[in-house]
């Protein structure tokens, strides 16, 4: 048996993942599933408690989605549109009792290649706030993930929340995310995007990630820049070209091949840029 | 630590390790059991409670995050005393088949329904996403959701009118309540808790090093169980000359998740020891994996007496088959292949075993008492009435819980020990461990005639059985007899193996191999449809099997084969539907709709076996009848269908029947919950008892044969006005039961052994059917969703019209499984998360059409419908995707990126 400890403060927490080795549960949705019919043995920190990590709030320049911010939070936060792209993941994410319990930082520091969160946070140029007895810093989300299930989170670190930096009004996001059955479906792939028009009609900016076609989420820069200055109608989606993609670093598993996961991406990258130029 | 919350407003304090799962907390250390476990993984949805008035799955939520707070349970909702809408609405539906999701669903439609009273049935889908139910095809449960407030009448069919109606589950109440005891809900206070051992390789020797070691490290270790102690024979199986299956693996192991050791002591010392502390010294061997691998010179043979690693062969000829494709018009040929399905019920095998005396209890989830009683005889070494089965609600079955599972583990500890012994498995355990479906390889070549009649077919399937025989020769027979389809065909020859490989045992499925077989012959239907030009609806029609014909097995059908009734009945909405979708495609959309059809016959009970059924129902002073029905409702209903039958064998309401069910003790034996035979034959053994009681009281009362009989308390009343006579039972004798007349029922159905050629009778009856699946598939994707299912199935007699429906769409999501998702991968695929089972949101409206041919041996003229109800819909959907985009599947599941490869392939570019 391991030890539980369920801090009120954050000061507490800090402490105690200063002393040693804890492993980290928020809304459990991930821990537990990977300790089936094994014991539940590891000493715990269980931050549920702490006080003020829960609401969504706006903050100088942005928004800020605290540790305990849950998936139903972020549906239910009346967030502007720059959020629509999150809150289709929200939404697509396990079912119901999944998003009232799982939370964005976690699937953030769970670090899955297939964590649906991620590239709706890259979209969204989300930075990581990590704190610890030793002070705090933040990090773009882009570096924070490192690798499948890795992050560079210290273990003395508790990530306190994800900071949303304010995007040019008029920003539109989306999130497409392809699975085999409707709900509980781990993707096969998904893209987090957002864009900014210019005032000629124009693409200003465009953020467009691609999840599980890779170790870690990536943002496909070349796609990005080939974008700025294309007008956004109806034909914005054929700026999509094979090479924009040739990146990413899919793999064959029992969700389906390698292969396809390009071809596929192709195609959702190309309905991404539609939904986002549609008027 | 203790924490302290209300569960249903009431306030506890309990004592637990705060990261223990609230879902165990609740059941094991508060009692309420209503709150099921079937994967601990939050894939399943089952445990979903709602915590400060949200749906949470209280597998996934530490009992230290309750502290505070409020958590309501299935067993909140009928806090009055009396069931609330909800659950009035799920039983008058039919909601609830086995029950075991009923409470998650209960508790995620209670939360959508306290924030919105009237929801869309989108909402709804969105809300119920995240439980998985396997036995209903969720569309009632819909409806049910989405009638509440709506209430339907209740039904209480007079006397004599049972047969036919709408009757609610008899053991429906206990399902919405929660109060249903599956195998995991019920232990003696004191047992110990088991847990198995097992291989994590395919195929391996290993050597157990010093178990007193382990034993001396936790001291709540009470004993280690290996093969050695199994204190009968070692060795069990469905066939008396296939027991070729260790309970506990013998320094060899065929395939990955087999039994090695057992430990046996206290909860929490069991669960504290991993596996990796257990001394077991592994060598694995190259693995044979898959049939060419087992069929290749030199495999090595998986067991001593099958050099070539062949379990069984099966074979059906007739006819001149040269001929037949001499004279053809069109010839339609393909290699078809499939892989394991695994049964993923919701509830993981479960139960416990006491020693009383000299006598061992094992209280389990099962298909099949009696034929567990008799194996755990040979493993124990005791004679077979020493042996009690008890079944236990079964959350599921399938064919799944056919075969033994943790019965002689549990069994053998617990009359070791002489001390109660409980086990559940964990869901990778059960995937890992338990039977799966034959993965098939088919090579079939199908012949017709200019005028549009069937010359010929050639069929060969191998079947990969596995690392033992399991239900492998009922595969290998029952697919030949069913391999050219529900069709007239002169000359025939199909031929089956079933094959040993490193895989886990295939077993008993929906179907026993003639799913896999349909697709074959479905596909190559509609090739000949389309060479010959004929509509493929029309092609079926022309072909299909009627009574008067003879089949492949030289059988001549006398009655009830009602195939063209069913393709007659669909067939405005084939071409309506057909219509439809070459409407749409016309401007050549991304997304392109398709329409096919797929059709079966099945046999209903075992192949030219004897499987007799036998019940008895008696009489109480009381006035009371109860029904001793030794038939096992794994959902299907059977307890249901029973006392509809024998009620109006009896001529008396089905509300005055009450029912002991599957008790070895207190039963007589009514065979297995599979082959669909429950309503055919143990049906007639209700339909029997209930006339030969009627026939008794009619004695007594020395009263025609149409007079009416009342039960009341004391005496029975025959006859009416006049003529009306009273017996007085309190005057009688009491049996053991308390029964004072006892009707008994036997029914074998009459078949016949098969020859070398397969000739013969080898089934009494058949069920037979048509589907039709509409599709939309999105052809840049591969992505295929089924948006429609039109099913019409020949029943014979509809003994409860809600049930049958129940069983077809139930059956329908199964077949959808197959065609579209359901692969499972040994070693890779065991959780409900890498294997995918459709969802509330996978499975289309499904429309019935029940057609009543009624089958003379049938009781009230009833057939089965259980397994049929899976069989065509796979092919349905398969040439449905054909007609959407012009590509053919033959490997299923048919996942996104095999269709868009095929879609791919068919425009001349390589496969992504
Ligand atoms: C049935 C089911 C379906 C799912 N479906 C999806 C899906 O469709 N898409 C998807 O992306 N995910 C899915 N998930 C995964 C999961 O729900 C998400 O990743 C969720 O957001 C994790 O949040 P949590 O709070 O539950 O994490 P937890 O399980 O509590 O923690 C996850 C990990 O992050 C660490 N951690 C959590 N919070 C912090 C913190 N503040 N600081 C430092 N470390 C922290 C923990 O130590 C742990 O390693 C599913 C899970 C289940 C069980
Ligand atoms: S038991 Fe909790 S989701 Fe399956
Ligand atoms: S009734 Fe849903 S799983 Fe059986």
């Amino acid at each position: 048996m391991g030890a539980y400890l369920r801090p009120r403060d954050l000061d507490a927490a800090l402490a105690a993942l200063a002393a040693g080795n804890r492993v980290v549960v928020a809304g459990g949705t991930d821990y537990y599933p990977a300790r089936v019919g094994r014991p539940l043995d590891d000493d715990v920190l269980d931050i549920t408690a702490i006080d003020g990590l829960r609401a969504i709030s706006r903050t100088q320049g942005g928004w800020r989605i605290p540790a305990l911010a849950t998936w139903t939070d972020i549906v239910e936060a009346g967030l502007p549109p720059l959020f629509d792209g999150l809150k289709q993941a929200a939404r697509e994410i396990g079912g119901v009792q999944i998003q009232n319990a799982g939370t964005v930082c976690g699937n953030l520091c769970n670090a899955s290649p297939a964590a649906d969160g991620v590239p709706n946070l890259l979209a969204l140029d989300a930075q990581v706030e990590l704190a610890s007895r030793s002070g705090r810093r933040t990090l773009p989300a882009e570096a924070f993930v490192t690798g499948n299930r890795s992050t560079q989170r210290r273990a003395d670190e508790l990530v306190t929340a994800l900071l949303i930096p304010d995007a040019p009004a008029a920003t539109r996001s989306a999130f497409l995310k392809l699975g085999a059955r409707r709900y509980l479906v781990i993707s096969i792939v998904m893209i987090g995007a957002t864009l900014t028009p210019a005032a000629d009609g124009t693409v200003a900016r465009a953020r467009i990630a691609v999840g599980a076609c890779s170790a870690v989420a990536r943002r496909l820069r070349g796609l990005e820049a080939d974008l700025v200055g294309q007008p956004i109608g109806p034909g914005l989606a054929a700026a999509v070209k094979d090479l924009h993609i040739a990146a990413l670093s899919p793999i064959d598993d029992v969700r389906a091949s390698a292969a396809y996961r390009r071809d596929a991406t192709v195609t959702l990258l190309r309905r991404t840029l539609a939904a986002l130029a549609a008027p | 630590m203790t924490i302290a919350f209300t569960v249903n407003g009431t306030a506890h304090r309990v004592t637990a390790d705060p990261i223990r799962r609230l879902a165990d907390v609740l059941r094991e250390d508060l009692g309420l059991i209503g709150t099921k476990v079937g994967c601990n993984a939050g894939d399943c949805g089952a445990c979903t409670v709602l915590l400060d008035g949200r749906q949470v799955c209280a597998c996934l939520v530490p009992v230290g995050q309750a502290e505070g707070r409020a958590i309501t349970t299935v067993e909140g909702l009928a806090a009055s005393g009396t069931i609330n809408a909800l659950q009035q609405a799920f039983h008058a539906h039919g909601a609830a088949q086995c029950g075991i999701c009923t409470p998650g669903m209960l508790m995620a439609a209670s939360d959508l329904l306290a924030r919105k009273p009237h929801p869309s049935e989108d909402e709804a889908l969105d809300a119920l996403g995240g439980v998985l139910c396997r036995c209903t095809g969720y569309r009632k449960i819909v409806d049910a959701v989405l009638s509440v407030g709506a209430p339907a009448a209740a039904i209480a069919p007079a006397a004599g009118t049972a047969v036919g109606a709408r009757l609610a589950k008899t053991d429906g109440i206990a399902k919405v309540t929660g109060a249903e005891r599956f195998g995991a809900d019920a232990w003696p206070d004191d047992s110990l808790v088991l847990r198995a051992v097992r291989s994590p390789h395919h195929h391996a020797r290993f050597t157990v090093g010093d178990l007193a070691a382990l034993q001396a490290r936790h001291p709540g270790l009470v004993k280690v169980l290996t093969a050695r102690d199994i204190p009968g024979q070692n060795r069990y199986g469905i066939y008396p000359t296939g027991k070729d299956q260790p309970a506990l693996a013998e320094g060899y192991v065929r395939h990955r998740g087999e039994a090695v050791l057992a430990l046996v002591g206290d909860a929490a010392t069991i669960e504290s020891i991993r596996d990796d502390e257990v001394p077991i010294a592994w060598e694995a061997l190259p693995a044979l994996a898959g049939i060419d691998a087992a069929l290749a010179a030199g495999a090595p043979a998986l067991h001593d007496d099958k050099p070539d690693n062949v379990l069984v062969r099966g074979r059906v000829a007739r006819g001149d088959l040269d001929a037949g494709f001499a004279r053809a018009a069109a010839v339609a040929e393909g290699e078809f292949e499939t892989g394991f399905v695994e049964h993923a019920y919701v509830e993981p095998e479960a139960g416990y075993a006491r020693r009383i005396g000299e006598r061992i209890e094992i209280v389990a989830c099962t298909q099949t008492p009696y034929m567990d009683r008799d194996e755990l005889a040979l493993i124990l070494g005791l004679a077979p009435e020493r042996v009690r089965i008890v079944p236990s609600a079964v959350g599921g079955g399938f064919g799944g819980k056919l075969d033994l599972s943790l019965q002689p583990l549990i069994a053998t500890a617990a009359w070791l020990l002489n001390r109660p012994v409980r086990c559940v498995y964990t869901r990778p355990e059960s995937m890992a461990s338990t039977t799966k479906r034959h993965p098939a390889r088919i090579h079939a070549r199908f012949a017709a005639a200019a005028n549009g009649k069937l010359t010929a077919v050639a069929f060969h399937g191998d079947f990969d059985t596995g690392a033992y025989a399991s239900w492998g020769p009922t595969v290998a027979n029952r697919v030949p007899v069913h391999a050219m389809g529900p069709y007239a065909v002169p000359a025939v020859r199909c031929t089956s193996a079933a094959i040993h490989t490193n895989g886990p045992p295939s077993g008993a499925f929906r179907g026993f191999g003639v799913p896999q077989a349909a697709i074959a012959h479905e596909t190559l239907m509609d090739e000949l449809a389309a060479q010959l030009g004929i509509d493929a609806l029309e092609f079926r029609h022309i072909n299909a099997l009627r009574a008067g014909d003879r089949t492949a097995t030289g059988q001549l059908l006398e009655a009830s084969a009602g195939l063209a009734q069913c393709l007659e009945a669909m067939r405005p909405r084939w071409h309506a539907l057909r219509a439809a979708a070459d409407a749409h495609n016309r401007s050549a959309p991304i997304v392109r709709h398709g329409v096919g059809i797929g059709c079966m016959w099945y046999g209903i009970g075992n192949t030219s076996l004897s499987n007799p059924s036998s019940m008895r129902v008696g009489l109480r002073r009381d006035g009371s009848v109860t029904l001793y029905s030794g038939a096992v409702d794994i959902g299907q209903g059977s307890n249901t269908v029973m006392v509809q039958i024998c009620a109006d064998a009896l001529g008396v309401p089905a509300s005055a029947l009450r029912l002991v069910t599957g008790d070895t003790d207190r039963t007589l034996d009514a065979g297995k919950t599979s082959a669909s035979r429950q309503t055919f034959v143990s049906g007639n053994a209700a339909r029997l008892a209930g006339a030969d009681l009627r026939q008794q009281i009619l004695r007594l009362g020395n009263v025609g044969a149409d007079a009416p009989i009342h039960l009341e308390s004391g005496r029975v009343v025959v006859g009416s006005g006049a003529a009306a006579r009273a017996i007085d039972l309190a005057a009688m004798a009491e049996d053991p039961n308390g029964d004072v007349l006892v009707g008994a029922g036997r029914y074998d159905p009459p078949t016949t052994a098969l020859d070398a050629d397969g000739q013969g009778v080898p089934y009494a009856t058949y069920g037979f059917a048509a589907q039709l699946a509409a599709v939309a598939v999105d052809t840049e994707l591969g992505t295929v969703k089924v948006t429609r299912i039109v099913a019409a199935h020949d029943v014979g007699r509809a003994i409860n019209p809600t049930q049958v429906e129940g069983q077809i769409h139930g059956g329908v999501a199964q077949g959808l499984g197959l065609a579209l998702m359901e692969e499972y991968v040994p070693g890779r695929t065991e959780n409900l998360h890498d294997y995918l089972i459709p969802t509330v949101g996978d499975v289309p409206e499904i429309e019935t059409i029940l057609i009543e041919d009624r089958e003379p041996l049938g009781p009230f003229g009833a057939k089965g419908i259980g397994e049929p109800a899976l069989i065509p819909t796979a092919p349905a959907i398969l040439n449905a995707i054909h007609h959407a985009t012009g590509v053919r599947l033959r490997r299923v599941p048919a996942t996104p990126d095999r269709v868009r490869a095929a879609i791919r392939a068919a425009q001349g570019k390589a496969a992504p």
